[in-house]
């Protein structure tokens, strides 16, 4: 691995869009972007493999599903039965209907609350952690790729500035670590 | 430049013989009710030896003593007479259901379209034809079920027992609505309701035939504006048109979300017709600016609207469940008696179907899934319409013979030819709209 990497600067989503095409195409690899805002299409540019979280949402679901049924059997029927305006209360069947809003809403709850969770943990997300993003201009108009040199640099370079890059610097990771 | 649709001999024969086949099954069922008590008497005799009758049996459920107030009002309750009442509305009922449903497709997707155009959609122009042929049904619509309503208030039939003075004089709940419930008020907001419904859309249908001549952006400008007064006045039409047409077929019973209930469910049916008639289209190489990104967007319309569907459906059923007020619980226990299984089998095909199925984003871009789902989604809707008629008209005395399933092909027929006719007659794009080019290459990001 190259101890050299470059970060380039892009001011427009699509022209970003066109340029990681090209550079995925030209085989060099891209370690990360940053954006401003979620840029659509970015992650099949890249070939980012798609996303589990939508099937650990709908496990999270399951789950959120099975607690409430459990939390409601256990309160309203095992623990202290209620009579409240003469709704049968001795069987969690018959009263099912009177818990479905409950049910319904403690589904959407864990399946919102541990989605987020996960997403937070899978991006290495946590409070008090120092920002990552190379440059700040990337919270505001800016984009930042940054990727691998290459094989020649200053072929690299030139490929990128026809590639609408407004700037690039050579960041040498060695230097870093010291 | 794109293929236009030509009406075909297929689509022509099948409509054809589906109304054929179905205007027998009527007659059989209007010949096969009785005519007299007698008659009737003899029906049900022969019926409770019958065991693929539907139901709970006769002779087994004690429905009546709260079903109807005028019976325990003093009105000398005759049985016999009840249950004839029934059977003779059993063919009316039968033809009512179909007529309301294929006019409440229509309706929904004129409803749909009018948010596209209000909310000036860019996806869904290239279905605007679609919608447009779907909607060309609606005035036909309309038609049968005034006519059904005009004989019932002529007396041909009992579905509406708040237009038998008779029993209103005994009645005292329909008595007191009677300054609503009459039948001159009732047709004279009907007519206005078909006529805001049809004037929209042969308005909106000129001008988007006009706009495919000349880019004019005022044409554009006037269907907005056409669109946006028609939703309002839609809103409050239908919510009207479905305590008058469908509940006040149970004149006690009310329920205050009934006309969104109605709603959902002729918005989800008339989506999924759009969207059926699409990928069919396109099958016959018509559409070949129809991408799947057009297809999965239907499709997540049919999802979100099925939940939205059931969220209403439960609503409604878990107040009047928990509150258990006679008059209101009445309705939800003939249903669970007597018509069980296809109250909750049609919760089955309209939540847990499309929920399960369409939940994967793949799935909702597949042809033969989102074909397969919608036709369970109409028939499961075609049962929800059933549902809010038959247990009002003929109690326990249900049944799917000859006359319900004719009475379904029959208004099919006439559906699929009146829509198919009416696409044929217009270009298939509608090309002057100003955010075609938007829509021909609309593309849903995270779709290959």
């Amino acid at each position: 691995m190259s101890s050299k990497s470059l970060h380039v600067l892009f001011d427009d989503d699509d022209i970003l869009l066109d340029a990681v095409k090209q550079i995925v195409k030209s085989k060099i690899y891209i370690n990360e972007i940053y954006t401003p805002f979620p840029v659509h299409g970015l992650d099949k540019a890249m070939k980012l493999k798609p996303t589990n979280i939508s099937i650990a949402t709908f496990i999270y679901g399951c789950i959120g599903f099975t607690v409430a049924v459990m939390m409601m059997n256990y309160i309203m029927i095992v623990d202290w039965p209620q009579n409240i305006g003469g709704k049968p209360s001795f069987t969690l069947i018959e009263n099912i209907p009177s818990f479905v809003p409950i049910i319904f809403e403690m589904t959407v709850f864990f399946a919102a609350h541990l989605m987020v969770i996960t997403f937070y943990l899978k991006s290495k997300l946590w409070p008090f952690k120092n920002a990552e993003n190379p440059h700040p201009s990337t919270t505001d108009d800016k984009f930042l790729i940054d990727m691998e040199t290459g094989t020649n640099v200053a072929k690299t370079k030139t490929m990128l500035k026809k590639l609408g890059a407004i700037s690039i610097d050579v960041i040498n990771n060695d230097e870093d670590e010291k | 430049m794109y293929k236009d649709y030509k009406f075909s001999n297929q689509i022509k024969v099948l409509s054809i013989s589906l109304t054929l086949i179905g205007l027998l099954g009527i007659l059989y069922g209007f010949y096969a009710a009785p005519s007299t008590v007698e008659e009737a008497k003899e029906i049900v005799a022969s019926m409770s030896h019958d065991s693929d009758y539907g139901g709970s049996g006769y002779g087994e459920s004690d429905h009546g003593d709260s079903e109807y107030g005028y019976e325990s009002s003093g009105y000398e309750y005759d049985h016999d007479k009840h249950v004839f009442n029934q059977l003779h509305n059993k063919p009316w009922a039968a033809i009512y259901v179909p007529a309301l449903f294929f006019m409440m497709i229509s309706l929904g997707v004129l409803a749909f379209y009018a948010i596209q155009r209000a909310s000036q959609a860019g996806w869904s122009i290239v279905l605007y034809r679609i919608m447009e042929g779907i909607t060309g049904y609606l005035f036909l619509g309309c038609l049968f079920v005034l006519i059904i309503l005009g004989f019932s208030a002529f007396k041909f039939n009992h579905l509406f027992i708040w237009m038998d003075p008779e029993v209103v004089s005994h009645d005292e709940i329909i008595r007191n609505k009677i300054g609503y419930l009459n039948i001159p008020f009732f047709f004279i907001r009907s007519i206005i309701y078909i006529a805001g419904w049809v004037i929209y859309r042969e308005i909106t249908r000129r001008l988007s035939l006009q706009q495919d001549e000349n880019n004019d952006i005022s044409v554009h400008k006037k269907l907005f504006k056409f669109s946006a007064g028609f939703l309002v006045f839609f809103l409050v039409s239908e919510s009207m048109m479905s305590w008058d047409w469908i509940m006040s077929i149970d004149p006690h019973w009310f329920s205050t979300l009934f006309g969104w209930y109605v709603f959902a469910g002729m918005f989800v049916s008339g989506i999924t017709t759009i969207a059926l008639i699409t990928i069919y289209l396109k099958s016959k190489n018509y559409l070949e600016f129809v991408n799947n990104s057009h297809i999965h967007d239907l499709a997540k319309f049919m999802f979100g609207v099925s939940i939205f569907w059931a969220y209403l459906w439960f609503s409604q059923f878990m107040l009047i469940w928990y509150s258990n007020i006679p008059e209101e619980v009445t309705y939800f226990i003939t249903r669970i008696e007597d018509y069980n299984f296809l109250f909750f089998g049609m919760v089955v095909l309209n939540l847990i179907f499309p929920l399960i199925v369409l939940m994967n984003s793949d799935f909702k871009k597949t042809n033969f899934i989102v074909i397969l789902t919608g036709i369970v989604i109409i028939i499961g809707h075609y049962i929800d319409v059933y549902n809010m008629i038959m247990p009002s008209a003929v109690g326990d005395m249900w049944s799917f013979g000859p006359a319900e399933i004719g009475g379904f092909m029959f208004f099919l027929g006439i559906f699929l030819y009146v829509v198919f006719r009416a696409i044929s007659k217009a270009p298939i794009l509608a090309k002057g709209d100003p955010f075609i080019e938007e829509s021909k290459t609309f593309q849903y990001y995270n779709l290959d």
